[in-house]
C-alpha cells in the first residue's frame, strides 16, 4: 500500500518535472504549453531506431524476448564469442558479495548473475568455515564453550538470491537452465517490472541489472524503484553496453555490430530483427558520464563507472547512504 | 493492365522508395513475424535490406546451418534468396517473355488456404489437376501456408518470382506425381534445378542423394534422376503458368503442355498419421 502511494507521489513530481527528465532519457522533448494536455500514449520514446509510442515499446521489448529466449545463451555465447562470461564474473568480483547477502538481479532472466552469486557466496562461505576450523583449533577451553552457544542460537544467515524479470519465458528459461545446474537453495523468481518493483522498501543489500536497463521504457523510474529497495547502505550495480571511446575500436565494433550480429541472429535463432532491436538499442543508451549523472540524480552516492573491453561495456555502480 | 499508384515507404536509415504497383492485400504476409505487421521499411512486406556482407555472410551461415539440420527450412529459404539473384533475373525475363507468365507477373496470384475454394476444388472429378493437388495435400499432410516469406531478395518483383516458386513447389510435386519423402524431393531438385537454375535447388540436388540408401540411389541415378533432368530441360517454365485458373483442367492435359513426360517409376509415399 505505501509503495504504491509513493509511486502516486513520485509520478506527480515526475510528471510536474517532465521537461527536465524526458531529455535525460531520451524521450522526444515537448514544447511546455502541452506538458498538461498530453498522455502517456502521446509520448513517444525510441526502440532501436526506430520512434515509437511508449505504450507501445514495453509490448515490443516483451516480444523481442519472448521469441529470443530459448537461444538466448547461445546467442549470447555466438555474438560475443564467449566474452559475456568474463564481463559477468568481473560484476561479481566488483561486487564482492559476503555470506549472507540478499540480491535482487533485476532483467535477471536466464539467472547468469544470480548463478554466479550464489557460486561465490557458497565459495566465500566455504572459505570462511576453513578458516573458523583452522583458528578453532588452537581456542582456549571458554572460547568453544562461547562457541557452542552461538551456534545453537543463531545460525549464519544464508545468502538469497532473487531473479525479477518482466518476462515469463526468459524465467522459465533461467528455471530449466537452475534445475539441470542443480542449483536450487536460495533462489527465487519473481515476475516484475523494473519500473514498479514487487517488493517492499529496505529489502535487499545488492541490485543488479545487466543488460537490461536499456530496454526500460523510464530509466528514471527504474532507477528510484532500486534506490527504494535497497537496504541504507546497499550497493547499485549495472552492466550494460556502453560507448567505445577509441575510435578504430568504435569503428570496427559498429562494423561487427551491424553485419555479423543480424546474420548470426537469422541463421542461429531465425530471428534478423530482434538482433537489429538489440545493436540499435545499444546505440541509443546514454553514454557512461550521462548515465552516471542519471544514477546520481536518482538518489544514489558514490558513483562510480569502470569500463571493460575498451567501453564496450561499462559497469556502474553506486550506494544507497 | 497496371494501375500504378505511388507509395512512398521511408525507410529509416535510407532514402525514399517508390513502390509503384498495387500491392494486393493477399500478399502482406502472415504471422510469420509480428514486427512487420504494423510498419515496415523496404519494397515489400517483410523485406530486411541487407548489404552486400551481410548476404554473403548470410548465405555462408544459413548454407552451414542448413547441411547441419536439414530440416531447418527456413535456412534452406535464406540461403536461396541470398545466392539466387542472377538465376531470379532470368526466370523473370523466361516468365515476361511468356504471355501466361506475363499475366502470372502482372496480377501477382499467392497460393494458400485462404484463397484457395477447397470446396469447390474436392468436388472437381478425379483426375482434374485441383482435385489431383488437393489429394496430395491430404496423403502427404502439407499444406500450401508453411512457405517461408521471401526476406531477402533486394527487388519486389524478383521477391515475388522467388515466392511464386516456393509455393509453386508443391504444385510441382502434383505435376511429376512425385510423394514428398526423400527420394519424391530429391526428384522435385533435380527437375527444378535444371528449370530455374537457382543455386539452391542445384546445391539440395547434389547432397539431397546423400541422404538415400543404395536402392534408392538406385533407382535415382538410373530411371527417376534422368527422366527429371530431361522433363526439367525441356518442359515449359513452371513458374509461368497461371495454375489458379487450371484447376479444372485434366492433369494429363496439363502435363502434356508443359511438356513433362509421366514419371517411370512413383517412390512409395508414405501415409503420414
Amino acid at each position: 500500500m505505501a509503495a504504491s502511494v509513493r509511486l502516486l507521489v513520485r509520478q506527480a513530481i515526475r510528471l510536474s518535472h517532465r521537461n527536465i527528465t524526458v531529455t535525460a532519457t531520451g524521450v522526444s522533448a515537448r514544447p511546455p504549453c502541452r506538458c498538461f494536455s498530453e498522455s502517456a500514449e502521446e509520448r513517444s520514446t525510441h526502440f532501436g531506431f526506430e520512434t515509437v509510442p511508449e505504450a507501445e515499446k514495453a509490448k515490443r521489448v516483451y516480444k523481442v524476448f519472448e521469441n529470443v529466449a530459448q537461444k538466448y545463451d547461445i546467442m549470447n555465447d555466438a555474438m560475443s564469442l564467449g566474452i559475456h562470461r568474463l564481463w559477468k564474473d568481473m560484476l561479481l568480483h566488483a561486487m564482492h558479495p559476503q555470506p549472507g547477502a540478499r540480491l535482487l538481479d533485476v532483467a535477471g532472466g536466464t539467472g547468469d548473475i544470480s548463478f554466479r552469486f550464489l557460486e561465490y557466496v557458497r565459495s566465500q562461505r566455504e572459505r570462511q568455515q576453513r578458516r573458523a576450523v583452522r583458528f578453532g583449533q588452537t581456542l582456549s577451553w571458554q572460547d568453544i564453550s562461547n562457541s557452542y552457544s552461538t551456534i545453537e542460537t543463531d545460525g549464519p544467515r544464508e545468502s538469497t538470491a532473487v531473479v525479477c524479470d518482466i518476462n515469463k519465458e526468459m524465467l522459465k528459461v533461467g528455471k530449466e537452465k537452475a534445475e539441470s545446474l542443480g542449483i536450487t537453495a536460495g533462489l527465487s523468481w519473481v515476475v516484475g517490472d523494473a519500473e514498479e518493483l514487487p517488493f517492499d522498501d529496505d529489502q535487499f543489500d545488492i541490485y543488479t541489472i545487466a543488460f537490461g536497463i536499456r530496454n526500460v521504457t523510464h530509466i528514471d523510474q527504474a532507477l528510484q524503484e532500486a534506490l527504494r529497495v535497497l537496504k541504507p547502505g546497499g550497493r547499485f550495480m549495472c552492466l550494460e553496453f556502453s560507448k567505445v571511446t577509441n575510435p578504430l575500436l568504435a569503428r570496427l565494433y559498429d562494423a561487427y555490430s551491424f553485419q555479423m550480429i543480424p546474420v548470426l541472429g537469422e541463421v542461429i535463432a531465425g530471428d534478423w530483427k530482434s538482433y537489429q532491436y538489440l545493436v540499435e538499442s545499444i546505440r541509443k543508451f546514454p553514454s557512461q558520464e550521462e548515465f552516471k549523472s542519471m544514477i546520481e540524480d536518482a538518489g544514489f552516492y558514490c558513483v562510480q563507472y569502470y569500463n571493460f573491453t575498451g567501453g564496450v561495456v561499462a559497469l556502474h555502480s553506486g550506494f544507497k547512504l | 493492365m497496371w494501375l500504378l499508384i505511388p507509395f512512398r515507404w521511408i525507410n529509416r536509415r535510407r532514402h525514399c522508395f517508390t513502390v509503384s504497383k498495387v500491392v494486393c492485400v493477399q500478399q502482406l504476409h502472415s504471422s510469420s513475424t509480428e514486427f512487420t505487421n504494423i510498419h515496415y521499411d523496404g519494397l515489400y512486406p517483410g523485406h530486411i535490406p541487407t548489404t552486400a556482407v551481410q548476404k554473403a555472410l548470410l548465405s555462408i551461415g544459413s548454407g552451414v546451418a542448413a547441411l547441419q539440420n536439414p530440416y531447418r527450412h527456413d535456412m534452406v529459404a535464406v540461403l536461396g534468396e541470398t545466392t539466387g539473384h542472377l538465376a531470379l533475373i532470368k526466370l523473370r525475363d523466361r516468365m515476361r517473355n511468356d504471355p501466361e507468365g506475363y499475366a502470372v507477373l502482372t496480377e501477382r496470384p499467392r497460393i494458400r488456404l485462404s484463397t484457395l475454394d477447397l470446396t469447390k476444388m474436392a468436388s472437381l472429378p478425379d483426375g482434374s489437376f485441383g482435385r489431383e493437388y488437393l489429394r496430395f495435400l491430404e496423403d502427404n499432410d502439407v499444406t500450401p501456408d508453411s512457405r517461408a516469406d521471401v526476406k531477402f531478395v533486394d527487388n519486389e518483383e524478383l521477391a515475388y518470382v522467388m515466392q511464386r516458386y516456393r509455393e509453386v513447389h508443391d504444385l510441382l510435386h502434383t505435376l511429376l506425381g512425385m510423394p514428398t519423402n526423400m527420394l519424391g524431393e530429391v526428384a522435385v531438385k533435380w527437375f527444378e534445378a535444371a528449370q530455374t537454375g537457382l543455386p539452391m535447388c542445384a546445391l539440395g540436388a547434389v547432397l539431397g542423394p546423400l541422404r538415400l540408401n543404395a536402392s534408392r540411389l538406385q533407382s535415382l541415378f538410373t530411371s527417376l534422376g534422368p527422366w527429371a533432368l530431361q522433363s526439367g530441360r525441356r518442359a515449359r517454365c513452371v513458374l509461368s503458368i497461371f495454375y489458379e485458373r487450371r484447376w479444372e483442367q485434366s492433369l494429363e492435359d496439363l502435363q502434356r503442355e508443359l511438356n513433362i513426360e509421366p514419371p517411370p517409376i512413383i517412390p512409395k509415399a508414405k501415409k503420414k498419421t
